[in-house]
């Protein structure tokens, strides 16, 4: 059913940004490839360089001060760096599509919800007014806002936030994009709702076979979604794996600090939650060693000194440490260890 | 166990849904599938927003509230702002109707000079030739035995004209100037506002004036075509700023960059996503910006360079007037009261739109 190959191949990115501090390395040297019909799930937290990346991906970086300094972003055999800004144009919300965090501000709250989801499909699909306006109708039932026809030349100010996020999914859709890129689509909005939209991603991944890129800093948010998962800081990745693969055995201290850190109902009874000591690095002045070193439970001499390699654990699963084989072992110890399945089935599904 | 009971009896009372939705059934609860992910229908979207325009009637959610309703209801709040309101629009359509209803009835238009001039020459209000009462002339005549009712209709005809028009030149050089600087940033902005900064530096009526001397026509007309042009020309530096600033505190809202996402050209994204969005402050400043329009042309046509009779401004006749304001002062009366009265009442609707658009009071 679903051709194969990579939609979306990204060789060593890098996207710096020159600020008064120094050069800032948002993004650097990050590869990654994502097959035809596949989720990607990229977490980490603020400033590892989740949504620069993405940004990168259709040259959205605002330069100045940011720039793409060197990599390649092959988007189904086109090197998007090489494009001129009219294609560039064409592939952005026709072929790539953008759900952004906060469906408060994304959407114009001067033009009525018809104008900007006839605006898509007027311009990449040429319709005319009365198509688009249909569409626009029918986009909105797709993603379940109920009495889609008389609520579509509302104003987004008269939409919940739910709803709010229905639309720019709707208007992300619209043209049937080949790659779907949700950065934080969930964050702002409260729990029930969140998982309503997830679940709404998801069945229409599932319909139309769409490839999706899920950032997050929400470890549940990806579980339940993604087939991989890469997981980010300090501009680099730390880890990239199947998704069920990271959160069973997972290959490196930073992963294994995030896994720790998410709340757990059964086993966390009465004891403080975990949480990785210090703050992020700032990107501008990153020791020479480790950039997890300082706050690595780990950390040896080495990690401060010297950058650490980049471990192939097995064919899919990749780690920045220079433990990595430890730890990772360490996690296969604990976990089939650990007769009591039930933890295995909590990290699986968190 | 105990407890049970006691929940039961409370629990109606607390419950009792004071923002269920008209007609809505109750929402069944939410389950969870085996630790997965809550599963919810689409069909139970329903948020707080549904609620809330459920609660204000299916009608007005049918309609699409505008945000333009609450800012005008804020506007009827507001007496002088009312006021003026009132009083520019009679002012209005009397100077757009007015001359022609004179002309019909008495036969005076605002150039007719009457072929018995020494008889009716600057003849007090109400006052006929011989000092009776007469209604022929409300304000009196002139000195060339015009009708100051009619000059002063026609004169507002022209200077409310000079104050709009002027008003809307300035207004598209402004926003398009403003709004391209701001998103565009960086060395483009930087030029472009310098630009401005000197043309702010240049004393702008010296300006108008050196225009208008250069280009001056012998034409009624062309005078006045040129006047708009050198009024509107010169006034739009402030609105470009405000523009401008408004475009660089929305350019980094997510809307703009899901606009570009979407592919929208920078084209559209300036004038359909960015300029509406920066109305509020421009309609304001455009309502204070006819007041002073007009308080120039009038200042020129004092100084002879405005309007050429036989048209005439609120200016021009208050120019003729102060010739003899101490033997017939309704000359300058009429036409200086009416032009205070305009710009008081364009001034205080203008500061009733901005409280009533002000983004701070806005809070949703």
């Amino acid at each position: 059913m679903m051709r194969n190959g990579n939609i979306l191949s990204v060789k060593d990115l890098k996207t710096y940004f020159e600020t008064e501090d120094g050069t800032v390395k948002a993004v650097d040297g990050i590869s990654f490839e994502l097959e035809r019909g596949e989720t990607l799930g990229i977490v980490g937290e603020s400033g590892s360089g989740k949504s620069v990346t993405n940004l990168s991906i259709i040259r959205l970086i605002p330069e100045p001060p940011g720039k793409i300094v060197s990599g390649e972003i092959i988007f189904d055999g086109e090197d998007i760096r090489a494009l001129p800004l009219e294609g560039l144009r064409r592939v952005r919300g026709k072929r790539i599509a953008m759900i952004f965090q906060d469906p408060m501000t994304s959407l114009n709250p001067f033009m009525r919800i018809s104008k900007q989801l006839m605006e898509m499909t007027e311009l990449h699909l040429g319709y005319t007014k009365d198509q688009a306006y249909e569409h626009a109708v029918k986009m909105l039932e797709v993603v379940g806002i109920p009495d889609a026809r008389s609520r579509v030349d509302s104003y987004p100010h008269e939409f919940s936030g739910g709803m709010r996020q229905r639309v720019m999914i709707a208007m992300a859709l619209s043209c049937e994009p080949e790659l779907l890129i949700a950065d934080e689509p969930t964050t702002a909005l409260d729990v029930t709702i969140q998982a309503q939209i997830l679940e709404l991603i998801k069945n229409l991944k599932r319909e139309t076979g769409t490839s999706v890129i899920l950032i997050t800093h929400d470890l549940g948010v990806v579980a339940g979604m993604t087939d991989h998962i890469i997981v980010m800081y300090a501009g680099k990745i730390f880890e990239q794996a199947p998704t069920r693969e990271l959160f069973k055995y997972p290959g490196n201290p930073y992963t294994k600090g995030l896994l720790r850190s998410v709340p757990d109902p059964a086993h966390e009874h009465g004891r403080a939650l975990y949480q990785i000591p210090g703050l992020p690095p700032d990107v501008a002045h990153l020791p020479p060693g480790c950039p997890f070193a300082p706050r690595c439970e780990r950390a040896e001499e080495i990690c401060h000194g010297e950058f650490p390699p980049f471990v192939q654990l097995n064919a899919e699963h990749f780690s920045l440490c220079h433990f990595a084989a430890e730890v990772y072992q360490d996690s296969r110890r604990e976990r089939d260890g650990d007769q009591s399945q039930s933890t295995e089935e909590q990290h699986g599904q968190v | 166990m105990k407890d049970e009971p006691k929940d039961k009896q409370h629990e109606p009372a607390r419950t009792e849904p004071a923002l269920t939705p008209l007609g809505t059934p109750p929402a069944p609860p939410v389950r969870s599938r085996e630790g997965d992910i809550i599963h919810t229908a689409p069909e139970l979207a329903v948020g707080e927003g549904d609620v809330r325009t459920a609660e204000r009637g299916a009608q007005e959610l049918l309609a699409g509230t505008s945000l333009w309703k609450d800012a005008w209801r804020r506007l009827l709040k507001n007496k002088l702002a009312v006021f003026g309101m009132v009083v520019v629009v009679i002012i209005a359509l009397a100077s757009l109707v007015g001359p022609t209803i004179i002309e019909q009835a008495t036969g005076f238009s605002y150039d007719t000079i009457p072929a018995e001039i020494e008889k009716i020459r600057a003849m007090p209000p109400f006052r006929d030739a011989d000092g009776n009462f007469s209604g022929l002339h409300p304000m009196g005549t002139d000195t060339q035995g015009r009708d100051i009712l009619a000059r002063v209709l026609m004169g507002g005809r022209i200077s409310l004209m000079v104050g709009l028009i002027s008003t809307l030149v300035s207004l598209i050089i402004g926003v398009s100037f403003g709004a391209t600087a701001g998103y565009l940033g960086g060395r483009i902005d930087n030029v472009m506002m310098r630009f401005v900064d000197v043309l702010y530096a240049l004393p702008y009526m010296m300006i108008v004036i050196v225009l208008l001397a250069v280009f001056g026509t012998k034409s009624a007309l062309g005078q006045l075509f040129l006047l708009f042009i050198a009024l509107g020309a010169v006034s739009w530096l402030t609105m470009a700023r405000i523009v401008r600033g408004q475009v660089i505190s929305l350019k980094n809202q997510e809307f703009v960059l899901a606009a570009r996402a979407t592919g929208v050209s920078t084209g559209k994204i300036i004038f359909r996503h960015l300029v509406p969005n920066t109305l509020g402050p421009v309609i304001v400043y455009a309502t204070l910006t006819i007041p002073q329009v007009m308080l120039q042309e009038a200042f020129l046509s004092f100084l002879g360079l405005g309007v050429q009779a036989p048209l005439a401004s609120w200016g021009s006749l208050a120019s003729e007037g102060i010739q003899n304001i101490a033997i017939f002062p309704w000359q300058i009366i009429f036409p200086g009261v009416t032009m205070a009265l305009t710009l008081f009442s364009l001034n205080f609707l203008g500061d009733g739109l901005r409280d009533a658009l002000d983004p701070q009071m806005r809070k949703t």
